[in-house]
């Protein structure tokens, strides 16, 4: 049984359908894994395998996703012990596929950080080298695939919340076109930049995943699906294809990371894909844009937490204003503070134009240029991340360091188009991730050019035990 | 650049006690990310249409047809303190 922790999920999905694994089998051997983590990736285990587990091996799901009876807390103490009364139409879907939820994994509170270490329950380590961080905000969906604990999971993007931590775990992560999937019942951080995804071994999982996942919800009126059903991808070349590179030459990029997605790119035209050098003027803006649009819809939507309806309320206070603010005050951790002061300082009166307004302009000025760039390329191939990751730590004193790590993340989300990060390499030791981005809906497009890089780099995940 | 009033200002607003600590660091802290929020301001936005969501929807409606709501119990189940049927709060005005 322990074969199965060297296979993909799709390939497991296939022993259940031949009759050679049940279903039941699967599940309860990754329940077993997932209970030895020792990672700090999960925050639940489920304990009961269910009674029919479906056809699809189990998949870890990021906190912030509600599952009804499940505690859903999304890394905050603020929900600490939440059980919410429904379950999120994402993994509803996953559900009704065949696959059974195996466990709760650890994250950024309320999604917000690069490093996972702004949970409200404790850090997680990176299955590559302890002393580093797995990335984030979805750090626990990623170190849990990238160490065999689970076989796939899912996580949400913002600013690069499942392509950065799979990078820096030597993962796959797709955050599809916003829309594609349904944001019910996810714990809302941006509203208008959240998206959920795959986070799997390989990128075949991952449109299998995206197979499921995906598909408009009368639940959210934001979601469209996708308007063609998601193929698995089976490119063995890439000719014709047209790559557009962008960020190699940005200060901050480290020379190891850099030096490995040039080799990447070598490797496209091997495959005989295209590759030039292309310009998104204000995509360097990106971050500027996303710390006041995330941050002020983060202060809208985060105003629920008063202590009132669900989750804690402080014993300390005098009057309601007493009891609102000091539950806020101890329920938060020092990021979503922060974040909610910047958030709530953009939108106030006086401020509101020259910050919010000026960066929905910026996003239109980056969804240019993507709009632009893909007249003349197919796809946009950046780093995912700038560095290797880094140490636990190393960041925590300075939050605009740690924002600059989703540097090449953040764009994306910002112009609502998919993109997938792949490992392509090592540097230093640590798993490097090439990112592809493409235009709105073009998940299968983007997927295929993935596949057929995936088989030319072979590149082989962390050793587990 | 945002100063120590303007915080505690804020802070107001979004309805959190900053500790004497949180308020010392928070004016430095905010103001770096803020000039580095405000470098978008190189970029020349004349004519640029604000981009509020980038899925073009307008009026997405449905039919509407009644069904069961949660029930009450359920949706009490959760919050800290219940009475009468409702969700209690201490009063506005102290107690």
């Amino acid at each position: 049984m322990s074969d199965l922790l060297g296979l993909t999920a799709a390939t497991q999905a296939e022993l259940i359908a031949s009759g050679e694994v049940s279903g039941a089998e699967v599940f309860e051997f990754w329940r077993g894994r997932a209970a030895e983590d020792d990672l700090g990736a999960y925050l639940w285990v489920e304990e009961e395998t269910p009674a029919d587990p479906g056809r699809l091996p189990p998949v870890a799901v990021k906190d912030l996703f509600c599952v009804e009876g499940v505690p859903s807390s999304a890394g905050s103490r603020i929900l600490e012990g939440y059980l919410p009364v429904y379950t999120a139409t994402s993994v509803r879907n996953l559900q009704e596929a065949g696959a059974a939820v195996l466990g709760k994994t650890n994250q950024d509170e309320f999604a917000m950080g690069s490093s996972n270490e702004n949970s409200g329950f404790g850090p997680v380590q990176n299955p590559w080298d302890r002393g580093r961080v797995p990335g984030g905000s979805s750090g626990g969906s990623a170190a849990a695939v990238a160490a065999g604990t689970a076989p796939w999971a899912i996580g949400t993007d913002t600013g690069g919340s499942i392509r950065q931590p799979a990078s820096l775990c030597g993962i796959v992560g797709l955050k599809p076109t916003y829309g594609a999937v349904s944001r019910y019942g996810m714990i809302a951080f941006a509203s208008s930049l959240d998206q959920c995804g795959p986070l799997t071994r390989d990128v075949t999982d991952a449109a299998l995943m995206l197979r499921a996942l995906e598909g408009r919800d009368p639940c959210d009126s934001t979601s469209l699906g996708l308007p063609e059903a998601v193929t698995l991808p089976s490119a063995e070349r890439l000719d014709g294809l047209r790559f557009g590179a962008w960020g190699l030459a940005e200060e901050g990029l480290d020379p190891g990371v850099a030096e490995v997605c040039r080799r990447t790119l070598d490797r496209i035209e091997e495959l005989g894909g295209g590759v030039q050098e292309i310009e998104l003027p204000s995509a360097g803006h990106g971050i500027s844009a996303y710390y006041v649009v995330a941050p002020a819809e983060a202060s809208a939507n985060l105003a629920r937490y008063d202590g009132v309806r669900y989750g804690y309320r402080s014993p300390h206070y005098d009057d309601l204003l007493g009891m609102y603010e000091n539950t806020r005050a101890e329920g938060f951790g020092e990021e979503v503070k922060r974040r909610i002061m910047i958030g709530t300082y953009a939108l106030s009166s006086g401020y509101y134009e020259a910050y919010y307004g000026t960066a929905q302009k910026v996003r239109s000025k980056i969804a240019q240029d993507f709009a632009a760039a893909f007249e003349q390329v197919d796809f946009v191939v950046t780093p995912t991340s700038p560095t290797v990751a880094f140490e636990l730590g190393e960041r925590t004193a300075d939050p605009l360091a740690m924002y600059l790590s989703d540097y090449f993340t953040v764009p994306m989300p910002l112009a609502g188009i998919p993109a997938v990060s792949i490992p392509c390499g090592l540097s230093e030791g640590l798993p490097v991730g090439f990112q592809i981005a493409g235009p709105a809906f073009s998940e299968s497009r983007i997927l295929d050019a993935a596949y057929a890089l995936e088989r030319t780099i072979g590149f082989e995940g962390v050793p587990v035990p | 650049m945002i100063d120590r009033d303007q915080v505690l200002h804020v802070a107001r607003l979004s309805r959190l006690r900053l500790t004497d600590e949180e308020l010392e660091r928070m004016p430095g802290e905010l103001s770096k990310i803020l000039d580095h929020v405000e470098k978008m301001d190189e970029l020349d936005l004349e004519g640029i249409e604000p981009t509020t969501h980038v899925v073009e929807l307008q009026n997405v409606l449905r039919e509407d047809v009644p069904r069961p709501s949660l029930p009450r119990e359920r949706a009490l189940a959760g919050a800290p303190d219940v009475a009468d049927g409702g969700f209690r709060v201490p009063s506005p005005g102290g107690s």
